[in-house]
């Protein structure tokens, strides 16, 4: 599968579709999207740098990839911005918005063009979530596409 | 922290399941995390069920102020996600947590020359979790999120034998029912949602009129969580998957079963308890899929070969007993004096036979797995003359099969008695059917015995020892278990059971949110 | 109550009787898989349809005309979250359910329902 066409659109396209799906994850408090959305535009571009590229090349990267470590991490990151709000509150309490740490600016009201520093423990969740499904997509992604080669042989 | 342990229960297995893929190849440690994470939900859910007894009903609230803050000031409805434990929802997370403790320490031992193990007991974590999540919630929609939890988990852990096609073949089967049921739940979800606007369970039970589209809805739950509990006639997928997978999951996933069983409890007693008219028919329906359930997985399971088929097909027919006790009191649920009378008693037959069984089959389905530890084969004509060589595991055996057989004093006796005295009262052919089936029951154990543990020691089985300890640890438990509710029916009928038929019967209290609206 | 309004159902009807007997007359184990997505594509349907309301705005506060808080006219965005969720969980089940046909496939050699019947009786 991989001809010069496809080599050169991924070369093109795959950039600016990393790029786009890093935005809505970290944007994902702003406007529509979020972690799921934003990791799984991530891991379609890193599907089409899968296909365009040789079977062999793939399997080397990939092998060392720690995807399956990304996973649990973000998982645990998720999970972890939840236990926040055990200290004091209840849990998934959004302890973070307002308190002027990093994404707890004071959220203004009314209606106005969308400030990044806000939203408190829900920015965090986004990118905590566009990690692990990045990870998880590209994994089952990737599985798929070796077993596929496996059976071309 | 106790006001956080409706969260602590879910918060902690999910926790265990994603650190476990750090340990990657060490499958040890693994194991022994697993172990200890179970252990320690065993003890969050003793916890929550001790509270649930002395002070009531647990609200939890996600995301609020406060725990308890199910109305913010200014709001009429409850706006997020909460936790509602009652009676019933604490009586299956014991069984959720003492189940899930019990798999991992019999998978120490059972799985040792398998690979890809931290994947197992991340698995086995997340399956805990999802039936914790199923049984405690007070939403309909977080329901289907943590039934899916748990069918996609379970799933994964019926196919987790890859390198067998059978196990596959097990796990897209149970995959593909549990994705049909779930998708109709949320379907009724979503009708439910279109013409009241909530989510939450007790709301929603205080607004429900019963038109067409709520019939409907009922319809669809009753449905896919009846299929989801192996009930007839879409009982095919219970005994591939209960085959097919590893014996250390058995336990849970008897458990996730069940908490299928718990929902479609909890839909026609809470849901649509404000109901007078038709919940009677729902009843009736209830009882006699009920009848049907363990007389067709009786005759099934005298014909098989596979031991753990066998067994498995006792699992739908004991589901049976479930479904025919608490039908008989959803029939007559409305009647207070035939609820007093003898409604409250089938039902705590049926509640108190749910644990029952729990044990009791878990038990028989270990042993199963501690014969094909030792022999590597399923089919009973191959075995014969183990008795002498693995003491503990036939012991285990007569315990687990005398008291699903219902012979006094173990603990199958209790509940079955209960079920039979109460339904005799409603209608005695239900009662005369039940009796029938234990009486085949009782055969079809037997013949396990006789041709797995008695007869002449086979030269091949000369080398045969007795199962390492953590697969005897985990039987003994559960025999014990099997023993002591057998012999102190009582204690845990008021202790642990009655307040679970109370939590279903009053189902004002559970609309009131336990009295904080 | 004219067709138009509840076109989004009718679909939803479609949808979900092509699932059904996909599911139930189709013989091959990734035709049985797409039927079972395209039932979770009804569902989804089913889900944003009913939280459409005519001349109300899009719940994203930076986004909505100045009249949208005045008059406090904005779409719930819950069916939307319970979408969004149910697609997630498609997500996983769709890919283990390939995996398990891919897992047959190698150790049955065929896709076809009627063949994959080692577990009977």
């Amino acid at each position: 599968m991989t001809t010069t066409i496809i080599k050169t659109t991924t070369r093109l396209l795959a950039p600016l579709i990393l790029v786009f799906g890093l935005y809505i994850i970290l944007h994902g408090h702003l406007t529509p999207g979020g972690g799921f959305q934003g990791g799984a535009v991530v891991a379609s571009g890193l599907a089409l740098l899968i296909v365009a590229h040789e079977h062999k090349k793939v399997k080397e990267l990939f092998e060392r990839a720690p995807l399956s470590q990304l996973e649990s991490i973000g998982a645990l990151g998720f999970l972890g911005t939840g236990l926040l709000g055990l200290a004091g509150y209840t849990f998934f309490k959004n302890v973070i918005a307002n308190s002027g740490f990093l994404f707890g600016g004071k959220t203004p009201i009314g209606i106005n063009p969308g400030y990044l520093n806000t939203g408190g423990t829900l920015a965090y969740m986004n990118i905590f979530v566009g990690m692990k499904v990045l990870a998880g997509l590209t994994s089952i992604i990737l599985i798929f596409f070796l077993i596929l080669k496996e059976g071309e042989k | 922290m106790i006001e956080h342990l409706p969260a602590l229960v879910i918060a902690i297995p999910l926790f265990g399941a994603f650190i476990t893929p750090l340990f990657r190849k060490r499958y040890n440690l693994a194991a022994l995390w697993a172990i200890l994470i179970s252990g320690l939900t065993l003890v969050l859910v003793l916890l929550l069920e001790y509270q649930v007894l002395t002070k009531g009903m647990m609200i939890y609230v996600f995301g609020a102020d406060k725990p308890t803050l199910v109305l913010p000031s200014g709001y009429r409805v409850p706006i997020r996600i909460m936790f509602q434990v009652d009676g019933i929802g604490a009586f299956m997370a014991i069984s959720a947590g003492l189940m899930s403790f019990v798999g991992a320490v019999y998978s120490y031992s059972h799985l040792q020359k398998e690979t890809g193990l931290e994947k197992y007991y991340t698995l086995l974590l997340l399956l805990t979790a999802g039936i914790l999540g199923m049984v405690l919630t007070g939403d309909l929609f977080n329901l289907f999120v943590f039934l899916e939890i748990a069918s996609i988990a379970g799933s994964a852990l019926v196919g987790f034998r890859n390198y067998r096609g059978e196990a596959s073949e097990a796990g897209i089967k149970y995959l593909i029912v549990s994705s049909v049921a779930s998708l109709m739940v949320l379907f009724a979800v979503g009708i439910l949602y279109g013409q009241y606007g909530h989510l939450n369970l007790a709301y929603l039970s205080k607004q429900i009129t019963f038109n067409p589209l709520d019939m409907i809805a009922l319809g669809l739950l009753f449905t896919s969580f009846a299929m989801k509990c192996g009930s007839v006639p879409m009982h095919y997928w219970v005994p591939d998957a209960y085959t097919e997978v590893p014996s250390g999951i058995n336990p849970p996933l008897l458990v996730s079963t069940y908490a299928s069983l718990y929902a479609l409890f909890r839909v026609s007693f809470t849901l649509f308890g404000k109901i007078t008219i038709d919940m009677a028919t729902v009843g009736w329906i209830m009882s006699i899929l009920g009848v049907l359930t363990m007389f067709i997985g009786v005759t099934m399971a005298l014909v098989q070969k596979d031991v753990k088929r066998l067994m498995s097909y006792h699992a739908i027919s004991q589901t049976g007993y479930m479904l025919l006790g608490v039908g008989v009191g959803l029939t007559v649920f409305h009647d207070k004096q035939a609820l007093i009378e003898f409604g409250r008693t089938a039902m705590a037959g049926g509640v108190f036979h749910i644990i029952n069984h729990i044990i009791y089959k878990s038990l028989l389905l270990l042993t199963a797995g501690a014969l094909f530890y030792v022999t590597g084969t399923r089919n009973l004509n191959e075995m014969g003359g183990l008795a002498r060589k693995m003491p503990i595991t036939t012991i285990s055996f007569m315990v687990g099969a005398a008291a699903i057989s219902g012979i006094p004093p173990f603990n199958g006796f209790a509940s079955k008695f209960l079920i039979y005295e109460a339904v005799y009262k409603l209608n005695p052919l239900l009662a005369i059917f039940a009796m029938v089936t234990s009486i085949l029951t009782l055969a079809s154990f037997v013949k396990v015995f006789a041709s797995a543990f008695l007869g002449p020691p086979l030269e091949k089985y000369e080398k045969v020892r007795e199962v390492p300890k953590p697969m005897i640890v985990a039987m003994v438990i559960l025999a014990a278990l099997c023993v002591l509710f057998g012999l102190f029916p009582d204690f845990v009928l008021d202790k642990i059971v009655y307040p679970a038929v109370d939590a279903l019967i009053n189902f004002i209290q559970y609309q009131s949110w336990g009295g904080l609206a | 109550m004219n067709v138009l309004t509840n076109f989004p159902f009718i679909v939803v009807a479609l949808l979900l009787a092509i699932g059904f007997y996909t599911i139930g007359f189709k013989k091959n184990l990734i035709k049985i898989v797409i039927g079972i997505e395209i039932i979770e594509g009804a569902v989804n349907l089913f889900l944003v349809a009913l939280g459409y309301v005519k001349g109300a705005y899009v719940p994203i506060y930076t986004l909505a005309p100045k009249e949208a808080a005045e008059v406090n006219k904005m779409v719930l965005p819950t069916p939307q979250a319970l979408t969004l969720t149910s697609i997630v969980i498609g997500v996983a089940v769709t890919a283990l359910m390939l995996a398990f046909a891919v897992n047959i496939y190698r150790h049955y050699g065929t896709l076809d329902v009627r063949n994959i019947r080692r577990l009977r009786g």
